[in-house]
């Protein structure tokens, strides 16, 4: 059991270090290259947890499509040349540094709040729950009108980038 | 208190020495095999494109020439580094990394043999078999894209910057693909763990090889997945990204030395890991006749002829590989992209489909001789009614 | 539990070995490799003569496709657990799918002929 404790306490604390990093940086990119290492984080907490799935589809979804996607972003737009123009600050860090703690405080309570007496029962039904099949059978059958949604929303997606693509 | 992390006593107990000593084996196996077979394919691809060409190839380091990667990888060692002065220095150290971890990782999943038993425990000849294997290829080959957006960008240079979101486009674009292609086995399989696919395809028989491998029940998803493997990987000719007339290296052109060598070893590495996962998903993996003359529990029928057989099968795809760059020219950007996004992602997706109907009618028990005609018809239809309501390119042009 | 976990214990021995590997080869490469700096050796490549202005943009196309890379790579994370689960699901599971894909089959559509698919 302490093995979960110190390889999650690792990540956190990876994680955490990594989170400080986006906000840190001066540049882009490495701000961009940060966040991916809290996403593999989360994906990794994830794989912890037995969530197998949903660990690769976080490092799929989001380093793999999201973060490129952002990456692009910047590749088109700025050069490690343009460094000085470029440099990300402003001067409302105790404000940004109020925010996130009064965001942290909050978030900690509710998640302790709603789930603080809850264990999860490690074991074979875990690993499970979190495969493949039981997300399809859950999608599929108990969630059928949401997941039709979602098709609904990658559609307006397209479309919406089919608009900002055209010239006129 | 929060306790989320509280039980599960087997872990530290059930992960003894042994199991973690098999794990190290396992991973030496890997590197050893990636790294020599990486070298093999360089020299034995330029051997038999000199064939091909009617020259002699690489002929002086070792017989036939064979150390001559190792020769060629020896001497970039030696060679002096030169970063350009305008980089982004912490990225371009960090982007042969991004590039060369995955491609090592992404072989951890393939089965290259049977299972066997190594000093009491029984284990896979493979590294690990999550239960989401595919996906794990696919978001190693995510992952493999940042080495490469990131090299072109950190450069601080023209050509590599063209070059890597060249690339990146164009991977991003197979990659849906392939993901798509894939599909076409796992309506069949039911599972995504590389393991489990590959004893789906187990021998019974010279039948198996159209009945239960899977490259004949779903040979349009094993065309596409061909396809889409050569431009993931950069491949010819799907290889502009280092198109040297425009180009010149494309997005390593400023790397130089050994960091250079650890792109090229990371694209070769990439092309095996994905002929290797080509035999595991259509070809049947390990599987295949064991020896009739010797004892099937001896370790001929259980450890050597299942390695065997995948070496066989990854090396007749490697030869396809090479045929394909001795043959064919080099796309052109338009049409490259253009054949992902209008051809081969149409293509999965109806191929995904129809091979869903035909499964499901399987299973209600309907009759195959009909179902197969009729989703046929049915994915012609649906294909004419779509390339009726795009425009041709002559119309495209005027739309513009 | 303790199997799933020996899987991703094995990938992580692998990712350790693998940097261990490549640390160790840049780290000779730099035992060995000659070190003698000169201005012009830093200049960034361009088919030899000096390099000139500071920074070309690229197009925007690219960054469309990217965009509906990332549309169909939510689709395809749905299409798997379908694939994989879609003997138990039945007609029904295949009907929801078709009309998913139909759905954004349509987006492609409408993407083509707006001319979004169209390089140059």
């Amino acid at each position: 059991m302490w093995g979960q404790q110190v390889v999650f306490w690792l990540l956190a604390i990876a994680m955490g270090a990594a989170a400080i990093g986006v906000v840190r940086s001066r540049d882009v990119v490495h701000s961009v290259l940060f966040l991916v290492v809290v996403l593999a984080g989360a994906a990794a907490q994830y794989i912890l947890l037995a969530a197998e799935f949903v660990a690769w589809v976080q490092v799929l979804i989001y380093i793999g499509a999201v973060v490129v996607l952002f990456l692009f972003g910047v590749m088109l737009t700025r050069s490690p040349m343009g460094h000085d123009s470029n440099r990300l600050d402003n001067d409302q860090r105790w404000a940004a540094g109020v925010v996130a703690l009064l965001i942290f405080g909050v978030l900690t309570a509710l998640l302790v709040d709603a789930f603080g007496g809850q264990q999860i029962n490690f074991g074979p039904e875990l690993v499970a729950q979190g495969s493949p099949q039981a997300i399809g059978s859950d999608l599929f059958r108990t969630f059928i009108v949401p997941f039709e949604v979602v098709s609904m929303l990658l559609l307006a997606a397209l479309v919406g980038a089919v608009v900002m693509a055209r010239k006129d | 208190m929060i306790r989320l992390f509280a039980a599960d006593p087997l872990l530290t107990g059930d992960i003894d020495l042994t199991v973690l000593l098999i794990v190290i084996v396992k991973t030496l196996i890997i590197f050893v095999m990636l790294l020599v077979g990486v070298m093999l394919y360089i020299w034995a691809m330029r051997k038999v494109i000199a064939d091909m060409q009617n020259r002699i190839g690489p002929q002086k380091a070792g017989p036939f020439g064979i150390l001559q990667s190792l020769a060629d990888g020896v001497k970039l060692f030696f060679k002096e580094q030169s970063e350009p002065a305008g980089s982004d220095h912490r990225v371009y150290l960090l982007a042969p990394y991004l590039s060369i971890i995955p491609a090592f990782l992404a072989f951890a999943i393939v089965p290259i043999g049977g299972t066997v038993s190594i000093a009491g425990h029984m284990t896979e000849l493979q590294l690990a078999d999550p239960a989401i294997g595919v996906l794990f290829l696919l978001a190693m080959s995510g992952i493999g894209l940042y080495g490469m957006m990131l090299a072109g960008w950190s450069s601080g240079s023209k050509y590599p910057l063209i070059g890597s979101v060249r690339a990146s486009a164009q991977m991003l674009s197979y990659e849906a693909a392939l993901g798509l292609a894939i599909v076409g086995v796992l309506v069949h399989s039911g599972t995504l763990s590389t393991r489990a696919i590959v004893n789906q395809q187990a021998w019974t028989g010279a039948g198996s090889i159209f009945t239960d491998w899977y490259w004949l029940p779903a040979i349009g998803a094993f065309v596409i997945f061909l396809i889409a493997a050569l431009a993931e990987t950069n491949h010819p000719p799907f290889d502009l990204v280092e198109a040297e007339q425009e180009l010149t290296g494309g997005f390593n052109t400023e790397y130089t030395g050994i960091r250079f060598a650890l792109f090229y070893l990371a694209e070769f590495m990439n092309v095996i890991t994905m002929s290797a996962i080509a035999v595991t998903l259509f070809l049947g993996g390990p599987n295949g006749p064991g020896l009739g003359f010797v004892a099937s529990d001896s370790w001929i029928n259980t450890w050597f002829m299942p390695i065997f057989w995948f070496f066989l099968k990854l090396m007749v795809l490697l030869y396809a590989t090479v045929w394909v760059r001795a043959s064919l020219p080099r796309m052109r950007y338009d049409r490259l992209m253009d054949f992902s996004w209008k051809v081969l992602i149409e293509s999965a997706f109806l191929w995904a489909m129809a091979t869903g109907a035909i499964v499901v009618g399987r299973n209600e028990g309907w009759n195959l001789w009909i179902l197969t005609p009729a989703v046929a018809l049915g994915a012609f239809l649906i294909y004419f009614v779509l390339m009726a309501c795009v425009p041709s390119d002559k119309e495209l042009e005027e739309i513009r | 539990m303790t199997e799933f976990y020996r899987e991703y214990l094995a990938v992580a021995v692998l990712i350790g070995a693998a940097l261990a590997l490549v640390g160790l080869m840049l780290g000779v490469g730099k035992l060995i490799r000659p070190v003698r700096p000169q201005a012009d050796k830093y200049i960034t490549y361009e088919a030899g003569s000096d390099p000139v202005g500071g920074w070309g943009q690229s197009n925007v196309r690219y960054y469309v496709y990217a965009l509906l890379f990332v549309i169909f790579d939510v689709e395809a994370v749905f299409i798997f657990p379908w694939a994989v689960g879609l003997e138990p699901l039945g007609i029904f599971g295949l009907v929801e799918m078709v009309v998913f894909i139909l759905i954004l089959v349509l987006g492609l559509v409408y993407a083509w002929r707006k001319g979004v698919l169209r390089w140059a």
